[in-house]
């Protein structure tokens, strides 16, 4: 298991900065920028809601990419880009939800509504859980690599699903930041001054964050796969 | 993506690349002999004649279709009203129910017998047994909705014999079997099969079975077309996606 030294460096240096950005992004969100007008203090939430959809997009959309390279080239490589970033965005959309539903108890008075958005991001978390199902379930490491390469591009139509419901059906309660509505077709960009800078500076550092956290499961991935190398091999020398 | 995987030094990675890319798709450039819709069309009628000679699915899929509608009709409790705006939802959740027992056989048979290796080897396209295979599908959970419909239609003593509630069926169940033809070839290989197809299969299919319960019960209740319309849309481009990805994504799932 040897990485070259500046690499390595560059993943250092990328971590620090990630936790450095989330330390002064919070502050941002929860200090900095004054509550909002109707939601109080309660939409502080929201930085760290659509920050964290950000990254699972990001992810689940490598994940796309690594499918189709995979199914070009075969190299394993991009297999492995591929579960790290299913992994990364599973969790980043966990917290979607987690903080959309904190929020929401407040805002919505419930926890959980069947909302299409709800329905939709629900969906969208399933398909990638039962890409990690449908990898667990295979033995032969080449097949199991194709059938993920091409489950995981079938389940991005989950994600596209969700950007796309909110902004055809009308009878959605939850909020559209940016982009065309069914009640206001021109779209819009609903936020200014000090929360659309917070907005910004916390959308950069889950982005960075989403970057660095699946640099390192692919790293752990390939450490992974190097012991379970060596244990066969001490295992046939026996 | 800046996050790309490890570079080339990295010496574990590179001694598996080196089995990348079989030598797949060889006979490709060669004009396969049986044009497509005849090989579409082989594929299909073999699975319609061995179901008809040995009648073991479409027994077993409606006899649990039946039941389904037993336990559903035994557990809410129905009233009038309620019937009317619950059937729908009995009516999809037993046609996905009992579709799953007919696509997750479809398969797994053909690979038991070892005839699945046979037919990879007929001088076909792949995606000509794709659609074969989703062609059978489809016929037989179309029997089960009509038989489902009649049966609803009777034991809840809702009309559900209307024209525009047929399109709907039709359009739900080829989304719902060309999703699970391609997803059952896949869950085939797994190691608890039967437990796999729906763990995969359902969050695909989900908004094809949303899409499809709602206009479903807009038609049912006699809405404008402004409630149904939107639906079916909705259903025909969901079809339109997973035919696309059938036609593309079936050759990588099969090669071997």
């Amino acid at each position: 298991m040897t990485y070259s030294d500046s690499r390595t460096r560059l993943l250092r240096g990328l971590t620090i900065a990630a936790v450095v950005l989330f330390v002064i992004g919070l502050y941002l969100a929860l200090f900095w920028v004054g509550p909002e007008r109707q939601q109080g203090a309660a939409q502080r939430i929201f930085y760290v809601h659509l920050g964290s959809f950000l990254g699972s997009f990001i992810a689940f959309g490598a994940a796309v990419v690594a499918g189709i390279a995979y199914l070009r080239t075969r190299n394993p490589r991009w297999d492995t880009f591929g579960l790290a970033n299913v992994e990364v965005g599973l969790g980043m959309a966990a917290i979607t939800i987690v903080t959309g539903m904190t929020w929401a108890r407040p805002i919505w008075n419930t926890w959980w509504t069947w909302d299409p958005r709800l329905t939709s991001v629900a969906i969208m978390w399933l398909a990638y859980a039962a890409y990690l199902m449908l990898r667990s379930g295979i033995e032969d490491p080449e097949r199991r690599q194709r059938f993920a390469a091409v489950y995981g591009i079938i389940a991005f139509a989950s994600v596209l699903f969700t950007i796309i419901i909110i902004r055809v059906r009308p009878d959605t309660i939850h909020p559209v930041v940016a982009g065309p509505t069914q009640a206001d077709p021109t779209g819009s960009f609903e936020v200014a001054g000090r929360i659309r800078d917070t907005l910004f500076f916390n959308l950069f550092t889950f982005a960075v964050i989403t970057v660095v956290l699946v640099w390192h499961r692919i790293r752990l991935e390939n450490l992974i796969q190097h012991v379970m190398r060596r244990k066969l091999e001490v295992l046939s020398e026996l | 993506m800046s996050a790309n995987p490890e570079p080339t030094t990295h010496a574990v990675s590179a001694a598996e690349g080196a089995i990348a890319r079989p030598a797949r798709r060889a006979g490709r450039r060669h004009r396969p002999l049986t044009p497509f819709w005849r090989a579409v069309g082989a594929v299909a009628w073999k699975d319609l004649r061995a179901e008809m000679r040995s009648r073991e699915l479409i027994n077993s899929m409606v006899l649990f279709t039946f039941m389904t509608v037993m336990v559903f009709s035994l557990a809410l409790e129905l009233d009038k009203e309620a019937r009317q705006t619950t059937v729908a939802g009995v009516l999809w959740v037993t046609i996905v129910f009992a579709g799953l027992i007919g696509l997750g056989r479809s398969l797994a048979a053909e690979k038991d017998r070892g005839s699945l290796d046979a037919l990879l080897l007929t001088p076909i396209d792949r995606s000509a047994l794709f659609f074969g295979k989703m062609i059978g599908n489809l016929l037989f959970v179309l029997v089960i909705a009509l038989v489902l419909l009649a049966l609803l239609t009777v034991l809840f003593n809702v009309t559900l014999l209307k024209p525009l509630l047929i399109v709907v069926m039709v359009l739900g169940t080829v989304g719902f079997t060309t999703a699970g033809t391609l997803l059952s070839s896949m869950s085939v290989h797994a190691r608890a099969r039967e437990a796999m197809l729906p763990i995969i299969l359902m969050p695909v299919v989900l908004p094809v079975l949303i899409s499809a319960v709602r206009a479903s019960v807009a038609i049912l209740e006699g809405l404008p077309r402004d409630d149904w319309f939107p639906w079916i849309q909705l259903l025909v481009v969901a079809d339109a996606i997973f035919l696309a990805a059938g036609y593309g994504l079936f050759d990588y799932v099969v090669e071997e």
